[in-house]
């Protein structure tokens, strides 16, 4: 496939630039080969975070022309050959050195949330949870979830109108559905979704779901259900009067 | 000059390396006894190695195969490792791990279900029965963020890409601390801590074809080395028999063994099915010997064995090895395994997504309609840090290890699914025994400033050079060293001259030089895992070389045979007075003889044996 051009972003929050690079690659090779050859020939202290190379641990996040991507999962022939590849950081997030940026924003927002609580009802029981597969299906499509934070990266509330403060971002979001959809789960989120994780902050673009390298449905079957959820709280008169008479 | 005094110190009861399944699992454990637990590791968290894991943990739950028991866990793990496994922590292993997955469920694991609505298991090499808890082929992600998600709500003080240099002692040789350096900024720091426990995993990153991250350099086994405890078996490596062969950029990544527990077969050039031909005497009885025999047993029937493609890694590999160099090898060099022909589209994608979708996007091709490509891959090191079964203390007062850094539990191979219980009844029993330890220790040990001096100059020194080696090309010289002399199949001459090469590059190594700053500078990174790296193939290259036998993942080319002698001893690796690493023969403890008629009864005598004990 031979010799590649590569713009690789050097530097810090305060200053830097796009360096240029060449490689050569060979077959099969991806983004993250590309720069581990060039870290070792010409740039040894070119700074890169890495872990598993098999998209299951969600390190290696970049911008790759433009397009967050996991650089482990883009392989160098979905570019023309003529075609300058361009590696930069994660936007949203402020940049560490090169292509790391600093993600603990997204570790503080986790920690915010209330873990699993299990029910003590007769479906636990010493054998385990008694739960049948139909019923947490929609709790394991959430949780394969690798913590990558692309989505966290392109969703506008975070991204353009930096309000960090308001929303969790999706990734967490679809933390919370996985917890509030489990069915042996007895904690109730739904204030805090709406109160605290500000779940009405997202406006439904979708651009989260388009960039999830594990194809999670994070518009659809995370947010959308949990906004319904508060809705139907908080803002369903039928509800509000059911919840009046029933006292609950 | 360097003042101690300066650098920031930060003091704890238990500290805990490495936040894998292991280590995360100790530390949560020790803050059930302990006030101030630690825990640091080198990525960020929820990245360690165990995020990798596919297959699955394995338990004698007993969920859809009630015979299953903790004696034919017991008995199926002791038979994978030849024996050579420390019987105490089997059977440890054995008794506890349904107790631990079932625990790990209310800490919010979703595991897949069975018909009647509890964890489901599948089949697994070298398992009786179907007893590996899973989670598609994702398990291993699902146990990390379980543990991450728990462990993050209990006091735990966690140091994300933190590496860990050397351990401190007092002057009693008790541990005092350890000396750790943040990647993001170079800063150094000292963590002092009344015990220590390693989670560091293994150092598959000396070989080129390896299923590893850039993590596991031996950073665990070299620490404990430097500080005088012993290792124990490092000869043992287990190869993988299926990684990813092509495209050469993703040589040596997993293919879980859970293809063949769902029923994939592997065939050579020719088309054969050829592990018929390979079935170990030892497992001939339970292993099925037509195809004919092998479909029932896919198709659920309980009276038929099972297929020779589940026979233990070792087997698996070795046999894989043989028909390539036989010439019958596939396109690229490896075996075809193939579930195309054995299982529905829908079932694959179902049961293997992530297999599905790194084949398509790495090698573009389509495992529901074609067969892979897979070789041995570097996996796993049985062998690591010696240590006592029931509190997993090492040699060294105060110093524990758990995971796979520790030695004893998996003998001379180990089955699949038996690492992540592991991870969990270790990084338990760990976690309690920190505890107690740190609990007697009335006072903080005291360190020398003098040792924490010569540890951060060390890493100092690395970056004021004026020049030197570098660190990646050093590192690719000893990968080709090991895959090409310490490797799959290993003899005398080979495995001298890979100790001889070691020899050189540890020469080149104190010359090591990385070019730029301190601040998250990957360069320096690796030149300080060098070390590691060297230490740990030095120990595994001398003792692959004392070892005059072949034993479970531990293959003479000269020596083809299980010794009966061999089976009495241990390798233990020390570092001597001198400096130089000693590598001796040690006698095995006699084992408890009731394990030992356990491990060494027939499978039918076992099964009537538990049936009868079910019935009282």
């Amino acid at each position: 496939m031979g010799n590649r051009k590569f713009k690789i972003y050097r530097g810090d929050n305060t200053k830097g630039e796009l360096v240029d690079y060449n490689c050569d690659v060979t077959e099969g090779m991806v983004v993250l080969d590309a720069m581990h050859r060039i870290q070792a020939d010409d740039a040894n202290d070119m700074a890169c975070r890495w872990n598993c190379k098999a998209g299951k641990c969600g390190s290696c996040s970049v911008e790759i022309n433009g397009r967050p991507k996991l650089a482990c999962m883009t392989r160098m022939n979905e570019y023309s050959p003529d075609e300058t590849i361009m590696i930069t950081p994660l936007k949203s997030f402020p940049i560490i050195k090169d292509t790391v940026t600093d993600v603990s924003w997204n570790y503080k927002q986790n920690k915010r949330i209330k873990p699993f609580s299990p029910s003590q009802n007769k479906n636990n029981t010493e054998k385990g949870l008694v739960m049948q597969q139909v019923d947490v299906e929609r709790t394991q499509h959430f949780r394969k979830c690798i913590e990558c934070y692309l989505c966290q990266n392109v969703c506008h509330v975070i991204r353009d109108q930096g309000a960090q403060d308001k929303f969790v971002g999706p990734r967490f979001m679809i933390r919370l559905a996985s917890l509030e959809m489990h069915p042996m789960d007895d904690a109730d989120r739904i204030p805090a979704i709406k109160e605290d994780y500000g779940s009405g902050m997202c406006n439904i673009t979708r651009c989260c779901t388009e960039v999830c390298p594990e194809d999670i449905q994070i518009t659809d079957d995370g947010i959308i259900p949990l906004k319904e959820r508060v809705v139907d709280r908080y803002f369903d008169p039928f509800m509000i009067l059911f919840r009046k008479i029933f006292k609950k | 000059m360097l003042d101690i005094s300066e650098i920031r110190q930060i003091e704890f009861d238990v500290l805990v390396i490495g936040a894998g399944g292991a280590g995360l699992c100790a530390a949560i454990t020790a803050t059930k006894e302990s006030k101030k637990v630690g825990l640091i590791c080198k990525s960020l968290l929820g990245k360690a190695h165990t995020v990798m894991a596919e297959g699955g943990m394995a338990a004698s739950l007993g969920n859809v195969d009630k015979r299953d028991h903790w004696k034919i866990h017991f008995r199926d793990t002791m038979r994978g490792g030849k024996m050579l496994n420390v019987w105490r922590m089997a059977e440890l292993h054995a008794r506890h791990a349904a107790d631990r997955v079932i625990e790990l469920e209310q800490w919010g694991a979703v595991f897949d279900r069975t018909k009647e609505g509890l964890i489901n298991q599948r089949n697994f090499g070298g398992h009786r029965y179907p007893r590996l808890a899973h989670v598609g082929d994702r398990t291993g992600l699902e146990m990390i963020r379980t543990l991450q998600d728990y462990g993050i709500h209990k006091d735990i003080d966690i140091h994300m890409e933190c590496t860990a240099l050397d351990i401190l002692k007092d002057e009693s040789g008790k541990v005092a601390g350890v000396v750790c350096m943040y990647r993001e900024t170079g800063e150094f720091i000292i963590f002092k801590t009344k015990s220590l426990i390693l989670a560091t995993g293994g150092g598959g990153k000396a070989w080129e074809i390896t299923s590893n991250s850039w993590e596991y350099t031996g950073d665990g086994y070299a620490m404990a080395y430097e500080a005088g405890a012993e290792l124990m078996d490092l000869e043992f490596n287990q190869f993988h028999p299926t990684g990813m062969v092509w495209p050469p950029s993703v040589k040596g990544i997993l293919v879980t063994e859970g293809v063949r527990g769902e029923g994939g077969i592997l065939k050579n050039s020719e088309g054969k099915r050829f592990m018929f031909d390979y079935i170990p005497e030892k497992f001939k009885n339970e292993t099925a010997d037509t195809e004919e025999e092998a479909a029932r047993w896919l198709a659920g029937d309980k009276d038929a064995r099972r297929p020779p493609e589940l026979l233990t890694r070792d087997v698996v590999a070795r046999a894989i090895n043989a028909e390539v160099k036989a010439g019958r090898g596939s396109k690229h060099g490896g075996a075809y395994l193939d579930i195309a022909s054995e299982r529905s589209a829908e079932d694959i994608k179902k049961k293997l997504p992530s297999m599905y979708h790194q084949f398509k996007v790495l090698a573009e091709l389509d495992i529901t309609k074609e067969p892979m490509e897979v070789g041995p891959t570097c996996h796993y090191f049985m062998g690591g840090i010696r240590v006592e079964a029931d509190t997993t203390m090492s040699t060294v007062d105060g110093l524990f290890a758990c995971g796979e850094c520790a030695a004893g539990m998996h003998g001379a191979n180990r089955l699949g699914g038996n690492s992540l219980s592991d991870l969990l009844v270790f990084g338990n029993l760990a976690g309690m025994g920190a505890s107690k330890y740190a609990k007697e220790l009335s006072e903080m040990p005291k360190f020398s400033d003098e040792d924490a001096k010569r540890i951060i100059r060390n890493a100092t020194s690395i970056l004021n050079r004026e020049e030197g080696e570098n660190p990646y090309l050093m590192h690719e010289s000893l990968q080709n060293n090991m895959q090409n002399n310490v490797g799959i199949i290993r003899t005398d001459s080979e495995l001298q001259e890979g100790i001889k090469n070691i020899e050189n590059l540890k020469e080149k190594n104190k010359n090591v030089k990385a070019n730029g700053s301190s601040q998250f500078n990957p360069g320096w990174h690796e030149a300080l895992a060098m070390r590691n790296l060297l230490i740990t193939a030095e120990a595994v290259a001398r003792a692959a070389h004392l070892r005059t036998e072949s034993r479970g993942a531990h293959t003479r080319d000269d020596f083809r045979d299980e010794s009966e002698e061999w089976y009495q001893y241990n390798i233990i690796s020390k570092k001597g007075e001198d400096g130089t690493m000693q590598v001796i023969k040690e006698r095995r403890k006699d084992a408890d003889p009731e394990l030992e008629r356990i491990a060494n009864a027939t499978l039918e005598d076992l099964e009537a044996e538990v049936a009868e004990e079910r019935k009282s």
